[in-house]
This record gives structure tokens, sequence and C-alpha cells, in this order.
């Protein structure tokens, strides 16, 4: 499928360059529909990447690029299911989605995030499965999951891991605080901040310059220095799993669902 | 050296331009969510504008319970 138009998201093929747009109010975040419409891209990649050289993810959304999961329908799915089943469901999630994400990482195209506004948790997770992340100046990353009692679970910790210094890995993830798009260029997370609304035309331009150099060498690049840290995945989806039994985290997602604060993405 | 007054005053002009309201309308001791009559994400949107104009980082959590303009001031002259 050279282009796709689902309820979630979009995808088309351009000058060599597929663009891939997150297209879910209010701000993308990732439920079962959002993750059957990854599946249908990372299916479609196979046959994709023969015509193309680079892959942008971005969104179409005003308030941000992705929000993260979506708490609202992990927490009422779970209330439907008997406490037994509960965890068999979150696993088979987890499962699929960073079956998804190794996908996008993998995929032999050079990768990027073209980010603006709330890249909050899976949203910030998608991010990091790319080769590049290009922000908006009005970004603002963060992963908020331990105000829920969780950890983030869809690959987020190796792959922060990988490409920074485990003090920025703890900072973002003990505190939850959110940091802008300067402060992620610091720390070497974003490769350009662009002006506001800029992020995506900067990354068609980046996309075009990647398009002059040999494919396989750019791949070979890529597999050299972007490896997959497959065992820390798989141990970040049992951890994930063995929080998820807690009373706490229940209590976090219903407050979560519940709130009428004022500030209900802070942590 | 900047002046709590001068830091309060940055803000107010912040906030009038960019959520189109009038600045004789703002006031220090307005609750900026009321009177701007904005959201959490745009609550984000005002914190990133703030950094960006005063050039420090403002975690979010230090703005927990911060909901008057004069506050908000205070806690940004803290970082300066």
């Amino acid at each position: 499928m050279k282009s796709f138009q689902g309820k979630a998201l979009s995808w088309r093929v351009s000058d060599g360059t597929i663009e891939l747009l997150l297209d879910r109010a209010p701000c993308n975040e990732i439920g079962s529909e959002s993750l059957v419409e990854l599946e249908k891209f990372t299916a479609a990649l196979e046959s994709l990447q023969r015509e193309a050289h680079a892959l942008i993810i971005t969104s179409a959304r005003a308030e941000g690029f992705c929000a993260g999961a979506d708490l609202r329908e992990l927490y009422e799915r779970s209330q439907r299911l008997p406490p037994a089943e509960r965890i068999a469901a979150v696993r088979d999630f987890l499962e699929r989605i960073h079956r998804v994400m190794n996908a996008i990482d993998g995929v032999p195209l050079t990768t990027i995030a073209a980010v603006h506004g709330v890249t909050f948790g899976g949203g910030f997770e998608l991010a990091l499965t790319c080769d590049l992340i290009i922000a908006d100046k009005m970004t603002r990353f963060c992963f908020p999951e331990l105000r829920l009692g969780l950890i983030p679970g869809f690959g987020g910790i190796p792959r922060l891991k990988r490409d920074l210094g485990n003090g920025v890995v703890r900072d973002l993830l003990l505190t939850g605080r959110s940091i802008n798009a300067t402060k992620a260029q610091s720390v070497g997370l974003v490769s350009q901040v662009t002006g506001e609304g800029d992020a995506l035309r900067v990354a068609r331009s980046t996309a075009a310059q990647i398009e002059k150099f040999d494919r396989e060498t750019a791949m070979a690049a890529k597999r050299f220095i972007k490896p997959i840290p497959h065992e820390e995945l798989r141990r970040e989806i049992e951890i994930f799993c063995e929080l998820f039994t807690k009373p706490a985290v229940e209590e976090g997602l219903r407050k979560f669902v519940e709130s009428t604060d004022a500030l209900p993405y802070l942590p | 050296m900047t002046t709590l007054e001068k830091t309060t005053e940055d803000i107010l002009q912040l906030a009038s331009a960019h959520f189109k309201v009038p600045r004789e309308q703002l006031n220090p001791t307005d609750d900026f969510f009321k009177k701007l009559g904005i959201n959490s994400l745009q609550a984000l949107d005002l914190l990133t504008r703030i950094e960006q104009h005063f050039h420090i980082e403002l975690p979010d959590y230090e703005l927990q319970g911060v909901s008057d303009f004069r506050t908000l001031a205070e806690r940004i002259q803290s970082r300066l």
C-alpha cells in the first residue's frame, strides 16, 4: 500500500520519503485502534522501503506529537476484565507495540521524528525509535509514568539509555519532569531545533539531504551504530507487567481518568 | 538585576500576547488558568515560552499549586 488513510494515522510516499502522519484526537494517544494501524504500517514497510530512502513520523494534531498510551482505554478495558485476565491483556498489548517499535527502529531507512508540543510517554518512546529527532522549539518531552506507579512500557528506557547518559535517563525517569526542545538538544536527544511549525519542513529538507548518500552505506552505518537493545526491552516488559498487578497502578489510572485537576499532564 | 516586578510584568506581557488577552485585563494576583481560560496543555505551552524568554529551566513540578502570576514570577525569580 503506497498510501493509507486510517482512523488514527495515514501514510504516503512522496519524493522517496515515507511520511507517517499521526492524527487521532485529542493528542494521538496510542490505544488499540492506533496499534492496529501501526501494525498495518509496519507490515506495509516491507514493500514501502523498496521505493524510499527515508521515513518521517509526524503529527497532524496541534496539541503535539503524541501524549502517549491511551490511559483511558487502558483503565476502562482493565475494569471490564477479571483481575486474572488483565495482566494477560496488558502483556499482549506490550508485545504487539514492542514489535511495532522494533520494526520502525530497525527499518533499513533513515528515520526522522518531526515533533512538536506534547511528546510524552509512549509518544516520546515512538520518537526514540527514530534515527533523528527534529523538534519544534515548543516541544516538551516527558516520561510521566512513575506517577501511575509504572515505568515506560513501549521501550523508552532502553532506547533512551542507548542514546543518552544514564544521569539524564534517571533525571527524566525518576522526576517525571518535562524538558523543552532546547534542553533536549543540549543533552543530545534532539538533533535540530526549529521555529514553531517548522519541524516537518526541516525533516523533509533533511530527508532530501539523506537521499544523496548511497543507501547501502547509510544502512551499514545505521546497523553499526544503532543496535536494538532486545534483552533490556524484554526485561522492560517483565517489570511493567510485575508493576501492573499492584493496587497503586489501578488507583493511579483511576485518578488520571477521573481527574479534574488543572494540570493532569504534570507529575 | 531583574526585579520581581519586572519578572511579573514580563510574564503578564507574554501571557497577554500569546493568549490574546489585553494586558490591562491581567493582574499579578489573577488565577492564570481562569483568567486566560487555559487547560493543562496550554499551561505547558506557557511554561515553554517562559523558559525561552528567561533562559531558565523550570521543572513543571515546581508549578504544582501555583496558579497566580505573582507566585509564578517568584518561582522564576529564584532561578535567575
